[in-house]
C-alpha cells in the first residue's frame, strides 16, 4: 500500500466515523449527481453510485431506505426502497400529500426474490428527477449478481415466488414504467405520499410533518384496521395510479384514490366502460355485499392477460390483497 | 444548379435532426428489438417492420411523438400475440402525430391497437384479427383510439372483436373510412365523441354494424355531430357474443346503424341490407343513470336518403312475431323509440315505440307507424371529420 493511499483511507475513516455512518466500509461512496442529472441514459446502475455495496444493497451516503405502510403487490418480491436527495436541497409535501423532491433527487427500488444466501436481485427501478422532469428507467441484474444493466425494453425472467408459484416475471420496459407513473402526460413518483409513510420517518428524514402522515394502515396490521381502510389503502396503492383522472385508465371513469368519496367513482354500482371480456358475466364494478358479482374483484382474481388487473407489474393473484377487497365489498351496505 | 442540389442533399442527410429509418426483422429477440426501437426512436423517425411473422409475448408501446410505424402490408407483416402473457393490448400508443400503417395484429389477449391521449393519429391499412372468429374471450376492441383529438382510420380490416372492431371513444375530429369491420359484436362504434365522419366502410356479419353512442359517467361527455354516410351495412346477423357486462351485450342481433343518446347525427347514402332486427335504430339510453351532464335522448337525428333492402324481417325483440304480424310481415326499416327528435326524408318508412319516458322498455311501448317531419335545414357538416393534414401522411 502506498503512503498516499493509506493516508486517504485513514482520513476517510475518521470522516465517516465523525458522522456516524458505516465507518467500517471504505471509501465512502457519494452518489453521482452528474449521472442523475445528465441527459443520457446511464448503461449501468453502478454509474449512479447509489450503493456502497450494490449486490448487498448497502446504500451510499445520503441514500435513505424507507418503507410504505401499504405496499404495491409485486408477486411477493422483497422490495428495497431508497430515496436520494442532494445535499442542501429542500423536500416539501405537495397538495395531495406527495413528497416534492428537488431536481437531482432519485427514487430507487430493487426487486428481489429468495431469502438469506439464496436471495437473488432481479431488477432495480430508478426514478430520476432531472431538469426537464422525472425519468423512469429499469435496470436488470446479471446472473452473477455483480451489476445491473439498463434494460429499456424490459425482460422476462423465470422464477419462483415465495408462495412457490413458478412464473415468468416481467421486468417492465421504459414505456411501461410510464404507464403507471404517468400523470397528465408526465412521469411522476407514486409511492411516497405522506399518508402512506410513517410519520416518524418523514420527520427524521426531512424534518417534515403532515396531518395525514401514516394514516394508511400498516399492511401487516391490516386485520386491526377497518375493512374499509385496509381495502381503500390497497386500492389506492395498487390501482389508483392508473384509475384516476389524468392517468392511464382515466377513460374508465373509475377513480380509486384514497381521497375519492363518490361511491360511483369508486365503482359502486358503476357499469364498466371498456372492460370487454374483463367484466366476466358481471354488470357492475362493485356490488355492495356481493364480492362474487363485482367486476373489480373478478379482475383482481384473474391471471388471464386481458382480464387480470393490474395489467402490469404482477403475474400472480395477491391472496392477501384480494381478501382485503373482498372483506370490504362484503361489508358494504346493500341499498 | 446541379452542384447546389447535391450540396443541399448532403446537408440534409448530415443534419443531426434528419429522420432515421430503423428496420426490424422477425426472429429471435424480436420482442426486445422492436420494443427497444419504439423506445429509442426520435421524433421524425420511421420504424419499418420487415415482412414476416413476429411472435410476441408482451404488449408493445410507443410514447414518442411524430413516429411512423410501417410494415410491409397487412398480410405481409404480422405481429402475432397468440402467446401474449402480459399487458392489456397488443400495441399502445400514447404520443401525438403517430402514423401506423401496413401491418397486422393477430390474437391479442386484450385490445388490438389502443391509442390514448394520442392526438392526430393515423391508422392506415392495418388488420386486426382474432383468427378463431367470434368468441366471447376475444379482446374487446381491435382499433381503439380514445381521449384524442384528430383521428384518421383509413383502410383497416377488423375481425372478431368481442366488443367493437373499430371503437373511437371520448375523442374529437374523427374520420373512419374505407374500412371493413366483419364478425365483431359492433362493427364500428363512435362513443362519447364529437365531429366524427364514418364513410365508405363495409360493416358485415357483425351483431350490429355501425353504432353511435353516448354513455353516462365518463370523463368526456356530450357526444354528437356525427355523419354516417355511404357505407355498406350488410348482413349483420351474428348472434351477440359479447361478455354480458358490456353495453354492447345489449345490442340486438341484426342491427344495422344504431344511434343511442346522441345529438346531431346524419345518416344518408348508406346501403342497408340483411339487418333483420332494424336497419336503422334510433333510441334513448335505456338504463337508469346518475349524471347531471348526461342527456340520454337521441336529439336531432336526421335520416336522409338511404337504400334499404328489406326491414326488420326477423327482429330480436320481445314480441317480435306479433310486431311483424302487425306491420304486415316485416318491420319498416327505421325504428325509433319516440323520444328526443328525429327527422326522416319522405318515402322512408319506419315505426315508433311511442315511449313517453326514458328508461322504459318495450313493455311500455305502443308501436305505430312512424310519422315524423322531413329534415328542415341543411345538416351542418363543417368541423366534422379528421383534420385535413392527416391525409397528407397517407
Amino acid at each position: 500500500m502506498t503512503r498516499g493511499l493509506a493516508l486517504f483511507l485513514i482520513a476517510s475513516a475518521s470522516l465517516a466515523g465523525a458522522i456516524g455512518v458505516r465507518a467500517t466500509t471504505l471509501p465512502m461512496h457519494q452518489v453521482s449527481d452528474a449521472a442523475v442529472l445528465s441527459e443520457k441514459l446511464p448503461r449501468l446502475l453502478s454509474d449512479f453510485q447509489f450503493f456502497e455495496d450494490g449486490p448487498a444493497q448497502v446504500p451510499a451516503y445520503r441514500v435513505l431506505p424507507y418503507r410504505l405502510n401499504t405496499p404495491l403487490y409485486s408477486d411477493g418480491a422483497e422490495k428495497l426502497r431508497f430515496v436520494y436527495v442532494p445535499l442542501g436541497e429542500e423536500t416539501s409535501i405537495g397538495e395531495d400529500g406527495l413528497l416534492q423532491f428537488p431536481v437531482g433527487s432519485a427514487l430507487i427500488k430493487t426487486f428481489a426474490f429468495g431469502a438469506g444466501e439464496g436471495r437473488r436481485l432481479i431488477e432495480t427501478r430508478v426514478l430520476l428527477h432531472r431538469a426537464d422532469g422525472w425519468l423512469a428507467l429499469p435496470y436488470l441484474w446479471n446472473e452473477e449478481q455483480t451489476e445491473a444493466r439498463l434494460a429499456v425494453a424490459g425482460a422476462r425472467i423465470d422464477l419462483t415466488t415465495p408462495k412457490g408459484e413458478a412464473i415468468s416475471y416481467r421486468v417492465p420496459n421504459k414505456n411501461q414504467c410510464k404507464e403507471c407513473h404517468g400523470l397528465d402526460g408526465a412521469v411522476t413518483p407514486i409511492g411516497p405520499k405522506a399518508r402512506n409513510l410513517p410519520a416518524g420517518w418523514l420527520d427524521a428524514s426531512f424534518g417534515l410533518s403532515h396531518e395525514e402522515a401514516g394514516v394508511m394502515p400498516l399492511w401487516e396490521e391490516r386485520q386491526s384496521a377497518s375493512a374499509e381502510a385496509a381495502a381503500r389503502a390497497y386500492l389506492d396503492v395498487n390501482c389508483a395510479h392508473c384509475h384516476r383522472p389524468g392517468a392511464t385508465a382515466s377513460n374508465s371513469g373509475l377513480d380509486l384514490r384514497w381521497e375519492q368519496d363518490d361511491p360511483h367513482a369508486l365503482g359502486i354500482m358503476k357499469r364498466p366502460v371498456a372492460a370487454g371480456r374483463g367484466a366476466g358475466s358481471h354488470l357492475y364494478d362493485v356490488v355492495p355485499g356481493k364480492p362474487g358479482e363485482s367486476i373489480l374483484l373478478h379482475r383482481m382474481l384473474s391471471n388471464d392477460p386481458g382480464v387480470a388487473m393490474p395489467e402490469l407489474g404482477k403475474a400472480t393473484v395477491d391472496e392477501e390483497g384480494t381478501e382485503a377487497v373482498r372483506r370490504w365489498i362484503e361489508g358494504l351496505p346493500e341499498s | 444548379m446541379k452542384r447546389i442540389a447535391i450540396f443541399a442533399a448532403l446537408l440534409a442527410s448530415g443534419s443531426p435532426l434528419a429522420a432515421e429509418v430503423h428496420t426490424i426483422t422477425p426472429g429471435d429477440g424480436a420482442q426486445e428489438r422492436l420494443q427497444e426501437a419504439l423506445i429509442l426512436a426520435e421524433p421524425g423517425d420511421e420504424i419499418v417492420l420487415s415482412a414476416g411473422r413476429y411472435d410476441l409475448t408482451d404488449g408493445l408501446s410507443l410514447d414518442v411523438d411524430n413516429v411512423t410505424l410501417r410494415g410491409e402490408g397487412m398480410d405481409g407483416t404480422v405481429l402475432d400475440f397468440t402467446s401474449q402473457a402480459g399487458a392489456g393490448e397488443g400495441l399502445l400508443v400514447t404520443s401525438d402525430n403517430v402514423t401506423l400503417r401496413d401491418f397486422a395484429v393477430e390474437n391479442p389477449k386484450g385490445d388490438g391497437i389502443k391509442s390514448k391521449g394520442a392526438d392526430n393519429i393515423v391508422y392506415h391499412r392495418l388488420r386486426v384479427t382474432w383468427t378463431r372468429g367470434p368468441h366471447p374471450e376475444n379482446g374487446a376492441y381491435a382499433i381503439y383510439p380514445v381521449e384524442s383529438t384528430g383521428v384518421l382510420v383509413d383502410g383497416v380490416k377488423v375481425t372478431g372483436a368481442s366488443d367493437a372492431g373499430i371503437y373511437v371513444g371520448q375523442s374529437d375530429r374523427i374520420t373512419v373510412r374505407n374500412s371493413i369491420a366483419e364478425a365483431n359484436v359492433a362493427g364500428i362504434e363512435i362513443e362519447n365523441s364529437r365531429n366524427a365522419l364514418v364513410e365508405h366502410n363495409i360493416a358485415t356479419r357483425n351483431t350490429g354494424g355501425i353504432l353511435v353512442f353516448d354513455l353516462p359517467n365518463l370523463p368526456v361527455m356530450g357526444g354528437g355531430n356525427v355523419i354516417v354516410r355511404n357505407n355498406l351495412v350488410v348482413a349483420n346477423d351474428t348472434p351477440n357474443f359479447a361478455p354480458p357486462g358490456n353495453i354492447v351485450a345489449g345490442v340486438r342481433r341484426g342491427t344495422g346503424i344504431m344511434v343511442m343518446a346522441n345529438e346531431d347525427v346524419l345518416i344518408e347514402g348508406n346501403v342497408l341490407s340483411g339487418n333483420p332486427t332494424a336497419p336503422v335504430m334510433v333510441i334513448a339510453y335505456v338504463q337508469p343513470y346518475e349524471d347531471e351532464r348526461y342527456n340520454p335522448l337521441a336529439r336531432n337525428i336526421v335520416i336522409g336518403e338511404n337504400a334499404f333492402e328489406g326491414g326488420g324481417y326477423d327482429p330480436q325483440l320481445e314480441g317480435g312475431e306479433m310486431l311483424k304480424a302487425a306491420f304486415g310481415g316485416e318491420l319498416p326499416p327505421v325504428m325509433w323509440d319516440g323520444l328526443g327528435s328525429l327527422y326522416v326524408v319522405e318515402g322512408t318508412p319506419g315505426w315508433t315505440l311511442n315511449l313517453t319516458e326514458q328508461g322504459k322498455g318495450l313493455g311500455a311501448a305502443s308501436p305505430a307507424p312512424l310519422t315524423v317531419e322531413p329534415p328542415v335545414d341543411e345538416f351542418d357538416a363543417s368541423e366534422i371529420g379528421a383534420p385535413a393534414e392527416l391525409d397528407e401522411r397517407l
